[in-house]
């Protein structure tokens, strides 16, 4: 039959044209009511819930980072039931534009409390913050604040420093390898507690770092644990978000660390424990503060003694004597018997950058733009 | 009648997507309306779709000319970011205090440097294909990830902001180097008007001049243009220098906008948006500016469909992907009879 | 020395997905059909490998669900491009960019999960020293894709429907001529094409790094491409090339490993720097390129 193009027009638009309209007539009426209860109907007597609205910059699903941030909001959802309404918005990138936008956009739908949580979105949420004095907003990371914008931050570095404790005792080629992201000072921080925390059980350790340049790629993490691996290196460390360097040491059997939440399940022989952060510490005290008027800003910078941080999910294998070193140093940390970045204590190169006996305070801990003795090569940029 | 297959395929993306929203548990009429409508409906929402749209419809208008030349300039994003390091560069090197010259000229070099950064990115890819023959899609994506790269490299290195606290990223921008807004208390910058300058700039380039003539017959009759002299070596040249020049000051205009500074990412993809936006305008500097409104439309309805309905955010990718796709299926059903004819016995 | 063996170990495993796809789009570009949605192929692909994988717990019947997948979309595009005609180019990058959506779509509930592979060592072999670690202990699908390469230099170049292929893309107007379905062989070229990107990518995701993440392909189907152009579309060529950039892209890595003093930024490019330093040698000479590459490449074909 000859199908002429009349006929194939009728037929496509037909078809588009009735599907928007034809069946959904009798919808129409629906929509006003699935339209977000922003202005909730006058006749109700139960208090207005408080709006929380979280913004990620990876997928929830991502195991990691943007994973950890969603399952503490899970936390605080359970904890404060009908009080408070969660909404996220995932995979919003750090470039500012967007970012700035989306908050926009949440803090004009009703939500009081916003949390963002990546670095790339402080100059946003600062200039959201202006317009909207009214709506509280928490940044992650970052070092900015206002009157309606607090910042917060997770000490990683007690975790990574943990995990090198355990390292130093593990390794036996006494070579470490971290799969660096981006160098900036946390990260650079976090090796430095990692090399630190192996020293403190090993002092013959040394440490090499491979920069993927990326907060996250399978790909990328594997090969550059590949190459350190073949440099000798026996166990792993990740500064990065995807579970592919304790997938590529299972492989290899070499030994690894989780970062940011359990990775077990990606190397049940490889994984001998994970430095978990758990954001629902903060966030249920933050909402809870706002729940009770209470919410001021500030900076805060929690870690193992709030909770915040912790290395858990150890593997079985791990014996009990470097279980019972771990918890030593752990407890000191906590009490302030054994900080971390106590002096004295040299860079690479030679130089002293913390003098015998001096703790270093926290402005020290965020100009940390060195590597400490024992870490190879030179920190780039 | 040129403009019946966009809309025709505009509506049979609407059409799946409502199918879609349909699969995965939601009104597929709230699902539309949130995706269509909300941007759409209040003054500031119209701004941020209005301020969306400048790069891409930049971008796409430059694109335009190459794809009527056949030159396929896959490379976009790469020349859009290096646009948007010289101009990020250019403020940093004005913005010390010293007030040499005022925020406006300042401003104007800034894009100036845009457009001469994604143009000799873009030349790149020219003397590439034109010196040794190499094959212009490859060597311009190729490009882009370099052109990544050399980002992360600058914000990291030479543009780092020394108090920043060793973060890759440049200083913020001093208000006078930043852009002035069209709207005021709005996000719309002039770069807006500039966009809409340039369309109307091109229009006549491409419909009234003889460069543009040469162009487009270039690539619509290589052979014939070559037989009338269109020299296709200048059509390369003129067209990926084009794009490239248009490319860079999308580039600079998200820096010195909406951004204010110089980031390790300055561009969710727009230089790839910016090729479906080409297309579904049908390579016409007007047609463009439809295409721009519906892909940022996609970007901030798909957005809002993730705050206000909890839909997964790949939902923006899907629709962009279907809308090309179907975009080219509809043109040859539109243009062309189908005939099913019995295979003759061989 | 163990160390060099690792790295040439790594280097195979890095290039082999582009080996694969790249003799996949050979063969298409052999026929004369130029399909840029590598990528898009490649991404489904691996959605859908890593999913069928991970719920039937068999790696082997992921890999089946990725060439299916990668067959699929290369029949939308043979559709569009053999049967309505369309431009080859523009359909190919439409292709890519709804696969790239697609792709992050279906995976949604699957990212974070995980899958565990297990390399094939083959006995005795992966014994020895040094090539014990560096060739022969290697997952399977490694062994296949050489296997695959050889099957495509046999199929070419000693089989009377490889020439048949070779000269549909030389010239399908006298292959036409001659009585040969040229679309029909087309469009099955396209489909072992797509077949071959699916298994690449389902490698990917179920071998490589067993989990899957929004564009987990990171770029390879846009490489797999450039390969074929630069191995002048000859199938041993493609193996040294895939061989050539799996080594670039583990080198920069291993530079930085060892202390060289390169910003590491600009380590990364190494890879990108190579494809074009390698297309521009090649391409340099015009009649070389015009004695090697398919005549009809990328043009329509309408008979009658």
């Amino acid at each position: 039959m000859k199908f002429t193009r009349r006929h194939t027009l009728a037929a496509a638009l037909s078809v588009a044209v009735l599907s928007l309209f034809g069946c959904g007539k009798n919808e129409e009426a629906k929509p006003a009511a699935s339209a977000p209860a922003a202005a909730s109907a006058p006749a109700e007597k139960k208090a207005e819930p408080l709006h929380v609205a979280f913004v990620y910059v990876g997928p929830v699903g991502d195991a990691g980072w943007t994973y950890a941030h969603d399952a503490a909001r899970k936390v605080a959802e359970a904890k404060y039931g009908d009080r408070i309404k969660t909404t996220f918005v995932e995979n919003v990138p750090e470039s500012a534009a967007d970012a700035e936008r989306v908050m926009r956009d949440l803090a004009s739908q009703g939500n009081k409390l916003i949390f963002g949580t990546t670095f790339g979105y402080m100059e946003a949420m600062l200039k959201v913050a202006k317009d909207f004095p009214d709506v509280k907003f928490e940044h992650a990371t970052g070092y900015k604040t206002a009157d309606n914008l607090a910042q917060y931050d997770v000490r990683t570095y007690e975790g990574a420093y943990l995990a090198g404790v355990a390292a130093g005792k593990l390794t036996k080629s006494n070579k470490l390898g971290v799969v660096g992201s981006v160098p900036i000072p946390e990260v650079l921080r976090n090796i430095n507690s990692f090399t630190l925390g192996a020293k403190s059980v090993n002092p013959k350790i040394t440490t090499k770092v491979v920069w993927v340049n990326k907060w996250f790629d399978p790909g990328k993490e594997r090969e550059a644990a590949i190459t350190l691996i073949g440099q000798g290196v026996d166990v792993l460390m990740q500064n990065t978000d995807s579970a592919a360097v304790v997938q590529t040491a299972q492989e290899k059997g070499v030994y690894a660390f989780g970062w940011d939440s359990d990775m077990s399940k990606f190397g049940e022989k490889a994984h001998m424990a994970a430095s978990v952060i758990d954001w629902s510490v903060y966030y249920t005290k933050r909402i809870g503060d706002v729940l009770d008027g209470t919410w001021k800003t500030g900076t805060t910078w929690w870690g193992l003694k709030e909770g915040m941080i912790d290395l858990k999910a150890f593997n079985a294998s791990l014996s009990d004597d470097v279980k019972k070193v771990i918890a030593e140093k752990r407890q000191g940390v906590i009490d302030g018997t054994a900080p971390i970045w106590k002096g004295p204590i040299k860079d690479n190169t030679g130089k002293e950058v913390l003098p015998k006996d001096k703790v270093a305070d926290d402005k020290f801990l965020h100009d940390i733009i060195f590597y400490v003795e024992g870490v190879e090569g030179k920190v780039p940029g | 009648m040129a403009y019946f297959s966009p809309l025709l395929a505009l509506a049979l993306t609407l059409f799946f997507g409502a199918l879609l929203f349909l699969a995965l548990g939601k009104n597929p009429l709230t699902g539309l309306q949130v995706f269509l409508l909300e941007p759409v409906k209040s003054r500031a929402a119209i701004s941020e779709l209005l301020l969306k749209t400048t790069p891409l419809v930049l971008t796409a208008l430059g694109l335009s000319v190459c794809y009527r030349a056949n030159v396929w300039n896959i490379g976009a994003e790469g020349q859009l970011i290096a646009g948007g390091i010289a101009a990020g560069s250019t403020i940093l090197m004005f913005d010390n205090g010293a007030h040499l010259l005022s925020g406006g000229m300042v401003l104007v070099l800034a894009s100036l440097a845009g457009v001469v950064g994604g143009a000799l990115w873009a030349s790149i890819t020219a003397l590439l294909r034109d010196r040794f023959n190499a094959n212009e899609i490859l060597v311009s994506l190729m490009l882009t990830y370099i052109a990544q790269l050399l980002l992360m490299y600058m914000v990291n290195g030479p543009l780092k902001d020394p108090h920043g606290m060793n973060f890759p990223q440049s200083r913020v921008f001093s208000p006078e180097f930043l852009l002035p807004m069209l709207v005021p208390g709005s996000r719309l910058h002039v770069g807006f008007a500039v966009m809409l300058v340039a369309t109307a700039v091109m229009t006549v380039f491409v419909y009234r001049s003889f460069a543009g003539y040469r162009l487009t017959v270039g690539g619509l009759a290589p052979l014939a243009a070559r037989y009338a002299g269109f020299s296709s070596r200048r059509a390369l040249w003129t067209s990926l220098l084009i794009s490239g020049g248009f490319a860079g000051i999308a580039g600079a205009f998200e820096v010195s906008g909406p951004i204010g500074q110089v980031l390790p990412s300055i561009s969710p993809g727009y230089g790839f948006a910016a090729i479906i936006v080409a297309f579904v305008g049908r390579l016409n500097p007007i047609g463009t500016i439809f295409g721009g409104l519906i892909l940022s439309l996609f970007y901030l309805g798909g957005e809002m469909a993730q705050s206000r309905l909890g839909l997964p955010s790949a939902i923006t990718g899907l629709f962009q992907g279907m809308l090309l796709f179907l975009l080219l299926a509809c043109d040859t059903l539109i243009n062309y009879r189908l005939r099913w004819v019995a295979q003759p016995q061989s | 020395m163990e160390n060099l063996a690792a790295l040439v170990a790594a280097s195979i495993n890095s290039g082999t997905p582009l080996l694969i796809a790249a003799l996949g789009l050979l063969i298409n570009e052999r026929a004369g059909v130029l399909n840029l949605g590598a990528e898009g192929m490649m991404l489904v692909a691996a959605i859908a490998g890593f999913a069928v994988g991970y719920h039937t717990h068999s790696p082997l019947l992921g890999f089946v669900a990725g060439a299916v997948a990668g067959m699929l979309m290369s029949s939308l595009f043979a559709w569009l491009t053999l049967v309505l005609a369309t431009n080859q180019v523009a359909t190919g990058l439409a292709l890519s960019i709804f696969g790239a959506g697609l792709s992050a779509f279906m995976g949604q509930s699957f990212v974070g999960m995980s899958l565990t592979t297990r390399p094939t060592a083959i006995p005795y072999l992966a014994d020895l020293p040094f090539v014990g670690v560096a060739l022969f202990s290697h997952h399977w699908i490694v062994y296949f894709s050489l296997l695959l390469c050889a099957a495509i230099i046999w199929f070419l170049y000693r089989t009377r429907a490889g020439l048949v292929l070779r000269s549909i893309g030389e010239s399908p107007e006298s292959a036409h001529a001659l009585g040969y379905p040229v679309r029909s062989i087309r469009f099955a070229a396209l489909l072992f094409g797509g077949a071959c990107c699916g298994v690449a990518g389902a490698y990917l995701s179920l071998v490589y790094t067993p989990m899957w993440v929004e564009g987990l392909v990171a770029g390879r189907g846009w490489i797999a491409l450039a390969l074929t152009t630069f191995a002048t579309w000859r199938p041993a060529r493609v193996l040294l090339g895939a061989l050539l950039f799996g080594s670039v892209t583990i080198l920069q890595f291993h530079f930085q490993a060892i202390g060289i003093a390169i910003p590491s930024q600009i380590l990364s490019m190494l890879p990108y720097v190579a494809t074009i330093v390698v297309l521009v040698l090649i391409s340099r000479n015009p009649d070389w390129i015009r004695l090697n590459m398919p005549a009809s490449l990328g043009k329509p074909f309408r008979p009658g």
